[in-house]
């Protein structure tokens, strides 16, 4: 158990690392920060001072050493364009993204697995039909295309919702939240939606065809032969069956969800992490582009890095494999 | 009798104690593609931040609707000598944390804007000195003669020195040293509004400050100002036709339309100060990015002749700008300091002149150019270098066009590592020498690195010199003309037009649109 774990690990530093000098290497062609920093009329020696000051004029390979240096003293600079720590715009802005992403995974789940069962259960009922080609819209149709829709009937010509932004925010100690007043949950509506629509598609589909395969197993077919009642046959065999590969996937996607709100947050105008990339790709603010990248990849390593050890934990069959080659 | 009186007198000021509390919020929301960069108002020299910052401090002088110099935190100024102006300064005029306003804080804001860290030194590079006479009279010692000292000091706005240096706010944060400054996030002037709370890149709130001198003498009615950054095109129309919004700019030229015909807003156009124009690289014997080898076509004025005259600027106003431009002749916007009308004409779009021009020249059949383009500086710049392309194709000349964002363009114009370039040219201080200084003055000569073409004439670049020093104004604008004359001539640069300001303005809300895109809230009524 403990040096697979110690593996597991090691490998994901690894991926870290790689992930952190890939984005590092990027950033030469991003364009030069210094373009952002000062206005259009200073001269060249001001600009070389400002460069050097950065430390933009050594090799890329020094300026990457003295980066990994500084993350890991838990140090990811001053942001060239808001010119404060980046840790701590990190920490205002990541509220914001979690509850966003959170809440989507909710919904996906909430609508996502009842509205699988219900199409694998039923396959031939007008219900069925329609959540399948709702399915389809949501799959095909790009996200930012989806919020605009939104904006556009929900705020513009109803008026009902915001049309950008998160609203009043309560202050928690370090924890922005909007959860706690009506303008935040009006706020959250749309673009909770709008990120869910994709995952929520892809888990009911997910839910269904896992769920059909199930249903035409043996055991269910024992079960049935046995004269359970249908109830405990579908949910007590069958959906709990099906659930195994469905939280796994959803695990994993919760990485995705925190990494693709960037384009439903830009929609609405999010005051999140994702945001805060864009704007910063845009001014080459070379701190806050790495160190999110890093935040990004370290979710993403995290979440599977758990997920493998549940597998481990739940899976018989790969302690038993492990067992036998040792 | 006397009862009477003071029934009266005490009526009177139950009226006016209602009058007074009936003076309900006004509170005017807007929205802008980008923030503030910081509220520290010397960190960067960018036109939406140094406006912003115009609300919260002030300067000396200012510009008002119509970009006229008017008295600010100085009531009069004369010139001493000819490097030495004395501005008398406002009385009683007190910061929002009721510090008052002397002469020691000029002195030490010119002393700040000029240090490390901080992005002003196209405005105070020229001050030698700044001698505090008494509390209410300073001098400024300008390292030359400055004809246009005015104009060059009104972006410059003024820090009170004891909050800075209560709050260890002396110098703008210097990235190199990974510290933060207190001035990142709060702010402390004279002007019309006060920060109240700041988030950046999400809320920034201010409130009209009630003691502001100039209050008696304007007529706006806002009472609280919340700026919101809104980035998608998209989302900011939509947020202004909801009714979420008061204002928002830049309205997208292409949901102009959609806004005018909302009815619970307008689209606030007006001609810019930033001209946009093409540039030619006239300084090397072979061009970097051409099929022509050996030789550089560019150097001759039939070919820069020829490509100009291909341009039809109408089909880029009404195709390509939405009519939301002007075309001009001039690399200088119409209400610029040396603007002169009769210098404004552009030369006709004549494609088949074009192709006489070019087989002058020897290229009958053309050659092939690359075209470096910004695609996320200037409104629509990239679809104007595509429309550029194909009318350039008609005469024969094949445009390779390269479009990138600013921060690679811009590295690359200054490297002059471009052989044709579609640039926009605004002046920081409102004036045609520094256009010439800049545009026009070839690297040899002491130019500066933005004439990416390395245009030059021995004669624009004396003229440059005098424009400089030139105190007589008609003097000056004679020597304006010369050298604009000159480069138009010769043909140095191919101007376009001036894009217009596009704001959406809710419907009951007035403002005063200036045409460098400042947006002032101290114009600002909503009914």
């Amino acid at each position: 158990m403990i040096p697979y774990i110690l593996s597991r690990i090691l490998q994901s530093v690894l991926v870290m690392l790689c992930v952190a000098m890939i984005s590092f290497s990027m950033f030469t062609f991003v364009g030069d920060p210094v373009t952002n920093l000062v206005g259009i009329q200073s001269t060249d020696e001001q600009r070389e001072k400002v460069r050097d000051s950065l430390g933009l004029n050594d090799p890329v390979p020094v300026q990457f050493t003295r980066f990994i240096g500084r993350v890991l003293q838990l140090e990811f600079g001053i942001s060239y364009q808001q010119k404060r720590k980046v840790s701590s715009i990190i920490a205002e802005r990541l509220p914001a993204t979690l509850e966003l992403s959170l809440l989507s995974a909710f919904i996906a789940l909430a609508i996502g697995i009842p509205a699988g069962i219900f199409s694998a259960l039923h396959r031939d009922s007008w219900f069925s039909h329609l959540f399948l080609s709702l399915s389809l819209v949501g799959v095909s149709l790009p996200t930012f295309l989806i919020g605009i829709l939104l904006i556009f009937v929900f705020a513009v010509q109803l008026h009902l919702l915001p049309s950008f932004g998160r609203g009043e925010v309560v202050q928690l100690g370090f924890w922005s939240t909007g959860l706690l007043t009506v303008s935040g949950l009006k706020a959250l509506i749309m673009p909770a939606i709008t990120l869910a629509l994709f995952q929520m598609t892809l888990i009911m589909r997910l839910v269904r065809s896992e769920m059909l395969e199930v249903l035409r197993a043996d055991f269910i077919k024992f079960a049935r032969a046995r004269g359970l009642a249908t109830r405990t046959v579908h949910f007590g065999y069958a959906l709990m069956n099906t659930l195994i590969p469905v939280i796994t996937i959803t695990g994993l996607q919760l990485g995705s969800i925190i990494a693709f709100a960037i384009i439903t947050e830009t929609v609405f105008q999010w005051p999140g992490v994702g945001l805060m990339f864009i704007q910063a790709i845009n001014e080459v603010d070379i701190p806050v582009m790495s160190t999110y990248l890093l935040l990004i990849a370290s979710f993403f390593v995290i979440i599977n890095l758990v997920v493998d050890l549940l597998y481990y934990a739940v899976d018989p069959r790969l302690r038993v494999g492990r067992e036998s080659r040792t | 009798m006397k009862k009477i009186t003071r029934l009266t007198g005490a009526l009177a000021l139950a009226a006016a104690v209602t009058a007074a509390v009936s003076v309900e919020a006004k509170t005017f929301k807007f929205a802008f593609q980008g923030d503030v960069a910081s509220m520290d108002p010397y960190a960067l020299a960018e036109n939406f931040s140094v406006s912003f910052h115009s609300n919260i401090h002030e300067p000396l002088v200012r510009y008002d609707e119509n970009l006229q110099i008017e008295p600010a935190l100085a009531v009069s100024w004369e010139i001493v000598n000819p490097t030495t102006w004395r501005f008398k300064l406002r009385e009683g005029v007190k910061f929002h944390d009721g510090n008052a306003f002397e002469a020691d804080d000029v002195a030490f804001s010119v002393k700040r804007a000029q240090g490390e860290g901080a992005d002003m030194s196209s405005y105070v590079a020229g001050i030698a000195d700044v001698k505090v006479v008494d509390a209410h009279t300073v001098d400024i010692v300008t390292t030359a003669v400055n004809p246009i000292l005015l104009n060059t000091i009104a972006p410059l706005i003024i820090m009170d020195k004891q909050w800075a240096e209560a709050n260890g706010a002396v110098e703008p944060v210097d990235l190199g040293k990974n510290v933060e400054n207190y001035a990142t996030l709060h702010a402390n002037g004279t002007g019309a509004f006060k920060l109240v709370s700041r988030e950046p890149g999400v809320k920034t709130v201010l409130t009209q400050n009630k003691d502001w001198w100039d209050l008696p003498n304007q007529t706006f009615n806002v009472t609280d100002v919340i700026l919101t950054p809104i980035a998608s095109d998209a989302t900011r129309t939509a947020a202004l036709l909801s009714g979420e919004l008061d204002l928002m700019f830049p309205a997208p030229v292409q949901d102009v339309e959609r806004i005018n015909s909302s009815g619970v807003a307008t689209a606030l156009q007006g001609p810019e100060l930033r001209t946009i124009f093409l540039g030619m690289d006239q300084e090397r014997d072979e061009l970097l990015y051409s099929s022509v080898k050996g030789k550089n076509p560019l150097k001759d004025k039939k070919v820069r002749q020829a490509l100009y005259q291909a341009i039809d600027i109408e089909a880029i106003k009404t195709k390509v700008m939405r009519g939301a431009s002007t075309p001009a002749g001039l690399l200088l916007a119409p209400k610029l300091g040396g603007f002169n009308e009769a210098l404004n004409g552009r030369l006709a779009y004549d494609p088949a002149a074009s192709k006489t021009l070019l087989a002058e020249a020897g290229y009958p059949d053309g050659f092939d150019i690359q075209l470096d383009c910004p695609n996320n500086r200037y409104v629509n710049d990239e679809q104007i270098c595509q429309v550029v392309a194909g009318l350039f194709a008609r005469v024969g000349v094949n445009v390779n066009l390269l479009a990138q964002p600013k921060s690679k363009f811009f590295a690359k114009l200054k490297e002059h590592d471009i052989s044709m370039y579609l640039l926009g040219w605004i002046p920081d201080d409102q004036d045609a020498g520094s256009v010439i200084a800049h545009l026009m003055v070839p690297p040899e000569d002491g130019g500066l690195p933005w004439n990416g073409g390395g245009y030059g004439n021995p004669r624009v670049t004396e003229l440059s010199r005098m424009i400089t020093s030139e105190i007589d104004a008609a003097k000056r604008q004679t020597m304006i003309d010369e050298a604009f004359g000159i480069v138009k001539d010769e043909v140095g640069y191919i101007p376009l037009h001036q894009q217009a300001l596009s704001w959406g303005v809710r419907n009951g809300v007035t403002v005063a649109q200036r045409a460098d895109n400042a947006l002032q809230y101290w114009y600002i009524n909503i009914k």
